[in-house]
């Protein structure tokens, strides 16, 4: 018998997966939520084994909940038309099911569910996040509570180990990507990286001072001082068109 | 074609043109001595065979306009043909006159200041034939291209009105095939609402403006819709004066600026969402506010517009040339999108 867990902002979606498992001995359904925020917190105290999961969703979306998940479980997206996205996800998650789907269809994703294993779905995610609509904010967590931080609001980034620290007017988080990663997803919004350990959010660059042999500062108007190595100066200087 | 050079007009300016020429050549043949005979015969001859040249010449460049570049065969094609006039002016003396006539001497000492005039003449003709009809191709070439870009514009604003968003056709779908099993009676009707919107959407494509009245009806059943499928959490309230229903506004357009609103709404906030839509009439025209609750910790205000609005803004733009017709504001966590429909 797995616990499974309905995470759909639309009342009637969650009620179709109610109403196909309805005499099914296998799955039991333990929750129902309405939204990220709420799956989150459901996933955390109830450990369910398997997720219904809508993509589009208020306040975070579908991907960003996963990226706060630490819990090992089984995915089984449901979603009226990301399918491009969750194609990211075609060997690890168990299945994808596009809206409206019939009950053969739903049946036909439960039987993968012996077939597959509980994926570590951190991973997952960066990929799937990235094809996915221009990302302009970043979710993380601090303690229980879960923080949705607009790219606008990011001062810059510093490499800590396995995980990016994030410097914001707010304070300071940690995620668990790449640097890779964020270079490439800020690049639209004018971040660039200056240093092997730095992404600096141009906009709050005031200065740029020589420093030692062939680095340089930038000074951002909030008063931070970062290292510019000898590539991130050309990046810096491609990117500001000086 | 402007009427001062129409066909017929040109013609006259032209045949006047040669003859105040002749009579020109024959005040001045008078004044350097010569029978009355004598001049009317040179300046009639004269000016006849040039005249008649020039026009022909004129009339090929109706077919083929020279380029710039070519320019300088133009001038070249003219001094031969006032080479050719000249020794059928020759021809016309040796006709009409006995040989050893003395004006014949006369002929052979003015050879260059004829071919000089005849040049000028000649010359200034052609560059005038030649600006007329460069203008009237340009003039057509600009009409073909205004023609070009009003299609364009036609099939950019077909296709901005048909924009359906997938999102909410497969969502509705799927709220039907739920309720399909839970209140089929719901199904039902939901399915009717759905069919009658999708309808609208083709339907009133056709047409250039529509009466607000029309355009709520189609508002209120998308939003019949819409509160299906988000339940208790989706409140609205329009709000619009009697007597400002008959007001005409293009179609499509009250409802992707709603949609964008329940969309930044819905997907901002957790809790209920209120969206409200007022017409005002101001004397700048029809004003349509829209507004939707917002999470102002989340939306970067600089950004803070939604994504919806892009092509509004330019389907009022291609149908009014004006870019200022929508603008947003935020206010106590409200958004508020305002939408002028000229008068």
């Amino acid at each position: 018998m797995k616990r499974a867990l309905i995470i759909d902002d639309e009342p009637l979606a969650r009620d179709i997966i109610r109403e196909y498992l309805k005499g099914n001995e296998d799955i039991q359904i333990i929750d129902e939520c309405a939204d990220g925020f709420e799956g989150v917190k459901a996933i955390q105290q109830l450990k369910p084994d398997l997720i219904f999961l809508d993509i589009q969703m208020p306040k975070i979306n579908g991907f960003e909940m996963l990226e706060l998940i630490d819990t090992p479980l089984q995915i089984i997206f449901t979603t009226a038309f990301d399918e491009h996205a969750i194609r990211a996800f075609d060997k690890n998650a168990v299945d994808y099911l596009l809206k409206p789907f019939s009950k053969a269809r739903f049946y036909q994703a439960l039987e993968k569910l012996n077939q597959n294993v509980p994926a570590p779905v951190k991973e997952l995610t960066e990929e799937a996040s990235a094809s996915l609509e221009r990302q302009d904010r970043i979710v993380v967590k601090e303690g229980s509570r879960i923080r949705v931080i607009p790219v606008a609001r990011i001062r810059y980034m510093e490499a800590a180990d396995d995980y990016v620290k994030i410097v914001t007017d707010e304070g300071a988080f940690l995620k668990n990507r790449t640097m890779a990663f964020y270079e490439k997803a800020l690049n639209a919004f004018r971040f660039v990286r200056t240093h092997r350990s730095y992404i600096v959010n141009t906009h709050l660059i005031t200065r740029i001072e020589p420093y030692e042999k062939e680095m340089h500062l930038v000074i951002l108007s909030t008063g931070e001082r970062l290292p510019v190595s000898k590539s991130g100066y050309a990046r810096l200087r491609a990117e500001l068109g000086i | 074609m402007n009427s001062l050079f129409s066909e017929k007009k040109l013609l006259i300016y032209f045949e006047a043109w040669w003859l105040l020429v002749m009579l020109m050549q024959f005040w001045i043949l008078r004044q350097s001595g010569f029978d009355n005979f004598h001049s009317l015969a040179d300046s009639v001859i004269s000016a006849l065979v040039l005249g008649l040249l020039s026009f022909l010449f004129s009339d090929t460049m109706k077919y083929y306009v020279p380029r710039k570049e070519k320019y300088g065969y133009v001038l070249g094609a003219a001094l031969l043909i006032c080479l050719a006039w000249l020794g059928l002016v020759w021809v016309g003396f040796y006709i009409l006159f006995p040989e050893g006539d003395p004006y014949f001497d006369f002929l052979k000492k003015s050879f260059g200041i004829r071919l000089g005039a005849g040049f000028l003449l000649l010359s200034s003709q052609i560059m005038f034939s030649l600006l007329l009809y460069s203008d009237k191709d340009q003039k057509e070439m600009e009409e073909r291209k205004a023609e070009a870009d009003r299609l364009n514009k036609e099939a950019e604003l077909f296709k901005l009105r048909q924009q359906l968003q997938p999102h909410f056709l497969f969502n509705s779908l799927n709220s039907i095939s739920s309720l399909i099993i839970s209140n089929p009676d719901r199904a039902r009707v939901m399915l009717q609402q759905l069919s009658d919107f999708l309808r609208g959407t083709v339907r009133r494509n056709e047409e250039i403006l529509v009466p607000l009245e029309e355009e709520l009806a189609y508002l209120e059943l998308y939003l019949e819709i819409e509160k299906v499928r988000f339940g208790h959490r989706l409140q609205t309230r329009l709000d619009c004066a009697e007597e400002l229903k008959h007001y005409t506004l293009p179609p499509l357009l009250l409802q992707p600026v709603v949609e964008n609103a329940i969309k930044f709404g819905l997907y901002d906030t957790t809790g209920e969402v209120l969206i409200t839509l007022k017409v005002l009439h101001t004397e700048k025209g029809l004003v349509i506010r829209v507004t939707n609750p917002y999470d102002p910790e989340t939306v970067a205000p600089s950004k803070g517009t939604g994504f919806g609005l892009a092509s509004i803004r330019r389907r009022l733009f291609l149908l009014y040339s004006r870019n200022d017709l929508v603008s947003t504001r935020e206010a106590d966590s409200l958004f508020v999108t305002e939408i002028l429909i000229p008068s």
